[in-house]
């Protein structure tokens, strides 16, 4: 047979890409099911670690039922809308105009006390980057971060993902006075007082700015739920969404 | 089979599987496959990944392609080559996704980086279409250590000078040579000091073995 005829070689290329494709395809959608479990398992085990539980994948979604205690969707005016917080997805969130997008909140109680876990999404510099922020009542106070990436390069960029970049955010804080500043990741590495910024990484400054961006973003978009939240604190009148700046300025000081 | 038989690991398969460690390193002599050499070598760990994620596509695709070596049409032999490893890398990456997950994503962007390595293409080109599938396998396989030994070394000299750890471990601080006034080099965490990482490799090399030096 002459291997070298137009006709095999269309007919060789033909039937190749047929049997790769089938196989590809008939990969992708029997494992798809295994892949879902595992992304989803995924998301609850980090939406606990900003909370401080640990668990393996397996057990993630019995905890999860346990730790998280509440979960809403807001609009970008801080009230409540319909929707499941766990299915929004943000990468389609984020091509929605401002105020059409949905903003989920999970809540949490630990020690007595309310915790606050906001999804993050955002850019790196090879591909999206996202995490859970967790804040405490007081709706500044960092509690907990976890971050993650899709194609940042290991060692450098996706360092975002490790414990040593996500702890020092623990007890930052992300007010300053009435003022919202969110938390910057400094190149070169943050001052040790300030309660605003975090050490960046070394080589991995682009993907760390695209952390500062989103934090900054994402925070920016919760504010009237933060102002509200803030104002349910010092006992005000609930449906007034806008915080008195005069009250807010002593409920910082008050801390 | 008209030929002799051939012991499994005569002198010659032998020679297949140890050259490439040394005289004939991809990396060193023929200086392929510097891309992901250069942006994999941060760390110990990853680059171990990715030496064992070549190692097995590189000997898959070699003994696949030596098996329909005599059906490939010569015209789109390039193009043959290409699907049957990017094949061979979706194929890996999404089982890993659903069964190891973590090892899935400790590899994350290797997959791609495994099917544009030049090493991978060259050997299927140059070795797999004319030989039998034994001798492909030895040889995808001395030639993925080659890589392999290669990245490691870079690997191992980076983390440990740029950022003071071995896997992790903080190597240095332990010894304490931090309160002697030692500081880790930033730049070797920099893409140049991989590519002069491996040019120190060479240098060493071709000392050594004055028959590598071009004339």
């Amino acid at each position: 047979m002459d291997v070298n005829k137009n006709s095999y070689t269309f007919g060789f290329a033909t039937i190749m890409v047929v049997l790769v494709a089938t196989l590809l395809s008939a990969a992708a959608i029997s494992l798809k099911p295994f892949q879902d479990k595992n992304i989803e398992s995924e998301k609850k085990q980090n939406i606990l670690s900003t909370v401080g539980i640990e668990v393996s994948r397996e057990d993630a979604a019995t905890a999860y039922e346990k730790n998280i205690v509440n979960t809403y969707v807001l609009n970008n005016k801080g009230e409540e809308v319909e929707g499941d917080a766990f299915t929004v997805d943000l990468g389609v969130e984020l091509k929605k105009s401002a105020d059409q997008q949905l903003l989920p909140v999970f809540e949490s109680q630990q020690d007595g006390e309310k915790i606050y876990i906001l999804p993050m999404r955002g850019k790196g510099l090879w591909g999206p980057i996202w995490g859970f922020v967790a804040l405490k009542e007081d709706m500044s106070t960092i509690s907990g971060a976890v971050f993650d990436h899709k194609s940042e390069t290991p060692g450098l960029g996706a360092e975002i993902s490790l414990g040593w970049f996500q702890e020092p955010f623990v007890g930052k804080t992300i007010f300053e006075g009435t003022e919202l500043v969110s938390i910057k990741v400094v190149k070169g590495g943050a001052e040790e007082d300030d309660m605003h910024a975090v050490d960046g990484i070394s080589g991995g400054t682009i993907t760390a700015d695209g952390v500062t961006d989103m934090l900054a973003e994402r925070f920016g978009q919760y504010l009237p739920f933060f102002n509200k939240k803030m104002s349910e604190m010092i006992e005000l009148p609930t449906d007034s969404l806008v915080l008195d700046s005069t009250m807010a300025f002593n409920l910082n000081t008050i801390q | 089979m008209s030929d002799k038989k051939e012991a499994l690991f005569s002198k010659k398969n032998r020679k297949l599987l140890i050259d490439p460690l040394n005289d004939n390193n991809p990396v060193t002599t023929q200086v392929l496959g510097i891309c992901s050499a250069l942006a994999i070598t941060v760390q110990l760990k990853p680059a171990i990944v990715m030496a064992i994620s070549v190692l097995v596509v590189m000997s898959v695709a070699n003994v696949v392609v030596s098996l329909m070596r005599n059906l490939i049409p010569s015209r789109i032999r390039i193009i043959v080559q290409l699907v049957v490893i990017a094949a061979l890398v979706i194929l890996v990456d999404q089982v890993l996704k659903a069964f190891v997950y973590d090892v899935s994503k400790e590899l994350s962007v290797f997959v791609g980086l495994i099917i544009t390595n030049c090493i991978i293409m060259g050997r299927l080109e140059a070795f797999a279409l004319g030989n039998r599938p034994w001798k492909s396998f030895l040889d995808g396989l001395g030639n993925a250590f080659g890589y392999g030994w290669i990245l490691i070394a870079v690997a191992f000299f980076r983390e440990l000078l740029g950022a003071g750890t071995l896997f992790g471990y903080p190597v240095l601080e332990k010894m304490g040579l931090y309160e002697m006034g030692y500081e880790n080099n930033g730049m070797m965490i920099l893409p140049p000091m991989a590519l002069i990482t491996v040019g120190i490799i060479i240098w060493i090399q071709r000392m050594k073995n004055r028959d590598l030096i071009e004339s």
